[in-house]
């Protein structure tokens, strides 16, 4: 395996709460190398988003925290404490973020062309020609089409597909190394989810992009990603290659997520949904996360919590009963 | 069955009323107003006086151990006068918040949930309204029926109509498109009833802190009205008279300004301190967890 | 002959859109004269990307939207025809659950007061008679009793979900119309309502109309399904024979588009061209061609007949005659 472009050790999130703070990541860790889509699985509350905000230094504070002992390192050097200034040459700039909703991203009273361009100046230092040429580069990059016209439109004028490829194109406006897309699809109907898919993919590849893929859509992450972490209450609690994961799933957990996903391409029996919901943070007991709703859950579960431990190379499962 | 049976999570309703209690300023605004109120109520047995008494022998006596604010120049005592004319002055003022309350929110919910060219109508019409400075435009109804308690009481209702008017309508407006609306109509609920049922109940916590931050004025609408002679008949004593009883000797008498002005700002300062902790308390961004 | 509980004939809806005091009036074909029948205690699925009109059609089925032209047959009676006092007693037998579940419940009311407001205004039951029938009603959709006096937001999406099914069920109907039931939720808790539906369907016998843009959750709900393009039926049959073999291109694109959870059937991704056209300017003759992989120079031209290519099955298509 390369290098890895960002190494995440012991990441831990925290929220303020009337109890005092609670773990909402809790102490994960993540390789991610260049020419690479990482999937990062999980429901509501499981973290997954919060991950990626905290890579972006975005974690909102006072009410949240990055803990004491996280550690996030891009190229080598460490994220976590480092000085505004050192975060601001980094975040939107070698990392880039795309998010569910562009609209909200996107400044509703500027033209699309002024705004890629004003990221391009902003980070690259281009001047305004300059800029304004790369803006419809950028463009045509992310295959908007008739972009001269379309560098003139508001946000408003454009449709959620296209405007998720505008802000890929920000994204991209400042050459980034890791590209972190929180359920960038999401919003977005099928047929261009998969153009938007597709664009990231061929993206990832000229560009040897490091991709961070957010979601919780089994079957997006089968399409995209070459390796998975399924988050689970603030835990990684199964990761490894994409092949292998479906094929055979480890954790309770991920198997859950797999039987209560369903096909388009084949009968289901009987669906097999995981009874209960997702425990507050605040609601965690001693044992493993899951046992309250595992079916193959033992006494041990309820006490002790198991350990990420390799099961296979360049797998890891968190259980004492895997499958 | 028990496998779809459900772990429900006890999530504590954060009581709105938790939060309107921790500020202060909202306590020292509500501890004042109650005591204005008791003070109004009890009138009869904590005046030291016959708030009407005249006696020309005492007249403008400056405050004293025997008249504490002293007498105005009929020689009446102005603290049991200022205590009797506090009945008057709220009396006033929520009869008239209540009946812009009822009467505005009615139009205000009208408009929003019949929508179109009525809702243009209906809100332009109400913006005409409430281009009319208040106090003008009392007067022209006062005007218009002549002095008494009761015009005085429509008059400052009228002047008030509109801001009830839209806040009742701004979300009634959203509600209207919400699905809960529409499962009421699926489940063959009346219009009516959905109205009452499922928007007012929505709209209530904004409208009574409209109505808290709008008593303060229509007690100085009153007293504004008073003070020009439009509002309740002399003798009766009210606020806005005393202030301008006392006017008329200024500078022979100030005390007789004062006081009753000082009873007004204290009024509306209190009113003002409870609407405000009403509007944080009821305010969904702050409400939400 | 099969007992069909629900018939829609010719339905279209239209809204004015943008246009003001000066400039012309423009209209939306929202729905466009559509047609499909439902067995009962059947599934019909109606499918199709955000604006295809799959909601307005839902909500003109229920008359919360009143269709410009065409009947809604439901036991019988046309929907779309009836007075208001004839309207509520037909929609005691007809009704709907939503896609947000946030939105669906209103805020201020304890689920006691949301589930028994129907039995109230329809003169089921009042009084001491309401508790067990809500409670009753509870435990089908898998709650406990005790959530009766708590309000909305004291619970998760899918426990909301599970509330929202409760008070349309209050009344007792033969044929619910689900808008999206699923679509807001997590994938776990998305199973299990879908559980509870398929439970509903079987112990009660209901009827479900469908709406959802997830074609796997049709493929497993569904007996019958339609695929709409902009506001127009464009294909209809069994689900399982319109997911497999699809015959209208725009169900093979959706097909295609669709992720399925399997590495090993991972497609290369498709080179799907151009964008779903706004309603308020339907591209001429057939409204899919500026997107069809198989377009003709009749498909701009001509809008498609809709033909019968074998028993059960339609299509708008010219490449089938």
């Amino acid at each position: 395996m390369t290098e890895p472009v960002l190494a995440i050790r012991n990441l831990a999130v925290e929220f303020r709460s009337r109890d005092g703070w609670l773990p909402a990541v809790r102490g994960i860790d993540l390789d991610l190398a260049p020419n690479e889509t990482l999937a990062l699985v999980g429901e509501s509350g499981s973290g997954k988003s919060l991950t990626a905000l905290a890579i972006m230094g975005l974690v909102p504070g006072p009410a949240g925290r990055i803990a004491a002992g996280s550690s996030i390192r891009f190229e080598g050097e460490e994220l976590v404490g480092a000085s505004e200034k050192a975060l601001d040459a980094v975040r939107g700039n070698r990392i880039a973020m795309i998010f569910q909703e562009p609209m909200t991203a996107l400044n509703p009273t500027m033209t699309v062309g002024a705004q890629i361009a004003e990221a391009i100046r902003v980070h690259r230092g281009l001047g305004r020609d300059a800029a304004w040429r790369e803006s419809e580069r950028l463009l045509d990059l992310v295959k908007v089409p008739s972009r001269r016209r379309r560098m003139h439109d508001y946000p408003h004028q454009f449709s959620g597909g296209m405007r998720q490829r505008v802000m890929i194109a920000i994204a991209l406006a400042c050459r980034p190394r890791v590209l972190l897309a929180d359920e960038p699809t999401t919003a977005l109907d099928v047929t261009i989810q998969a153009q938007v898919l597709g664009l990231l993919e061929d993206l990832k590849r000229e560009h040897g992009l490091a991709v961070l893929f957010i979601t919780h859509n089994l079957g997006v992450v089968a399409l995209i990603a070459d390796r998975v972490a399924v988050m689970y209450a603030g835990e990684i609690v199964e990761s490894g290659r994409v092949e292998a994961i479906f094929a055979a799933p480890k954790h309770p957990y991920t198997l859950g997520l797999l039987g209560s996903t369903l096909r388009i391409d084949r009968d289901i029996e009987a669906l097999q949904p995981i009874p209960g919901s997702v425990p507050a943070p605040g609601a965690l007991g001693r044992g493993c996360a899951f046992a309250p709703r595992c079916p193959r859950a033992v006494s041990r579960c309820e006490t002790e919590p198991p350990p990420l431990e390799a099961v296979a190379p360049g797998r890891l499962v968190r259980c004492w009963m895997p499958a | 069955m028990t496998a779809e049976a459900v772990a429900i999570e006890t999530v504590r309703r954060r009581r709105s009323a938790f939060r309107f209690a921790a500020a202060p300023l909202t306590w020292i605004g509500a501890a004042l107003i109650a005591l204005i109120i008791v003070a109004a109520l009890l009138a009869p047995w904590i005046a030291p006086y016959d708030p009407l008494e005249q006696s020309i022998a005492d007249r403008l006596m400056p405050p004293s151990a025997e008249h504490l604010l002293g007498t105005d120049s009929f020689g009446r005592d102005v603290l049991s006068r200022l205590i009797h004319a506090a009945r008057i002055s709220l009396a006033v003022g929520v009869l008239s918040i209540a009946l812009a309350m009822v009467a505005g929110c009615a139009i205000g919910i009208t408009a929003g949930w019949i929508g179109g060219w009525f809702d243009s109508l209906v809100m332009g019409a109400l913006d005409v309204l409430m281009s009319f400075p208040s106090l003008l435009l009392g007067l022209m109804v006062v005007a218009m029926l002549g002095p008494s308690l009761e015009h005085l009481v429509l008059a400052i209702a009228i002047t008030e109509l509109a801001p009830f008017a839209r806040v009742a309508r701004a979300p009634t407006l959203a509600l209207k498109e919400r699905d809960f609306i529409e499962a009421g109509r699926a489940l063959g609920l009346s219009e009516l009833r959905i109205i009452v049922v499922h928007v007012v109940p929505n709209l209530l916590g904004d409208v009574v802190v409209v109505a808290s931050l709008w008593l303060a004025t229509a007690i100085r609408t009153e007293a504004s009205l008073s003070f020009i002679g439009l509002g309740v008949k002399p003798p009766t004593p009210t606020w806005g008279g005393m202030l301008r009883e006392g006017f008329e000797t200024i500078l022979d008498a100030p005390w007789l300004s004062v006081a009753p002005s000082l009873a007004i700002l204290a009024t509306v300062l209190a009113l003002n301190m409870i609407g405000d902790g009403l509007r944080d308390a009821v305010d969904p961004r702050l409400r939400r967890d | 002959m099969s007992d069909e509980i629900l018939i829609v004939d010719g339905v279209s809806k239209s809204f004015p859109a943008g246009g003001g005091w000066l400039r012309q009036r423009r209209v939306v074909q929202a729905v466009d004269n559509v047609s499909f029948s439902v067995v009962r205690g059947n599934s019909f699925g109606l499918v199709g990307e955000s604006g295809c009109g799959k909601s307005t059609l839902a909500r003109c089925l229920l008359r919360l939207i009143r269709p410009d032209r065409g009947r809604v047959m439901f036991e019988g009676t046309d929907i779309v025809q009836l007075g208001r006092r004839a309207l509520r007693r037909a929609r005691r037998r007809l009704q709907i659950v939503f896609q947000d579940p946030y939105a669906s419940l209103s805020p201020r009311r304890t689920v006691f007061q949301t589930l028994a407001e129907p039995l109230v205004v329809h003169g089921i039951a009042r009084g001491a008679a309401l508790r067990p029938r809500v409670q009753a009603a509870l435990a089908e959709v898998g709650l406990p009793a005790e959530v009766a006096e708590r309000y909305p937001h004291e619970f998760s999406g899918g426990q909301r979900q599970r509330i929202g099914i409760a008070r349309a069920l209050m009344l007792e109907p033969a044929l619910i119309v689900a808008d999206e039931p699923v679509s807001a939720l997590d994938v776990s808790v998305q199973a299990q309502i879908l559980r509870l539906l398929e439970g509903l369907r079987n112990r009660r016998g209901l009827s479900f109309v469908f709406v959802s843009h997830d074609l796997a959750v049709v493929r497993h709900f569904c007996d019958q399904v339609a695929v709409m393009y902009l506001g127009r039926i464009v294909e209809l049959g069994p689900t399982r024979k319109v997911l497999e073999q699809p015959l209208h291109p725009y169900t093979r694109m959706l097909r295609l588009a669709s992720p399925v959870p399997d590495p090993a059937a991972r497609f290369k991704l498709p080179r799907i061209e151009g964008e779903i056209p706004s309603a308020l300017a339907p591209p001429s003759g057939c409204p899919f061609h500026p997107r069809c992989p198989d377009a003709m120079p009749v498909c701009a031209a001509v809008r498609p007949r809709t033909v019968e290519p074998e028993a059960g099955r339609r299509v708008e298509c010219h490449l089938y005659g």
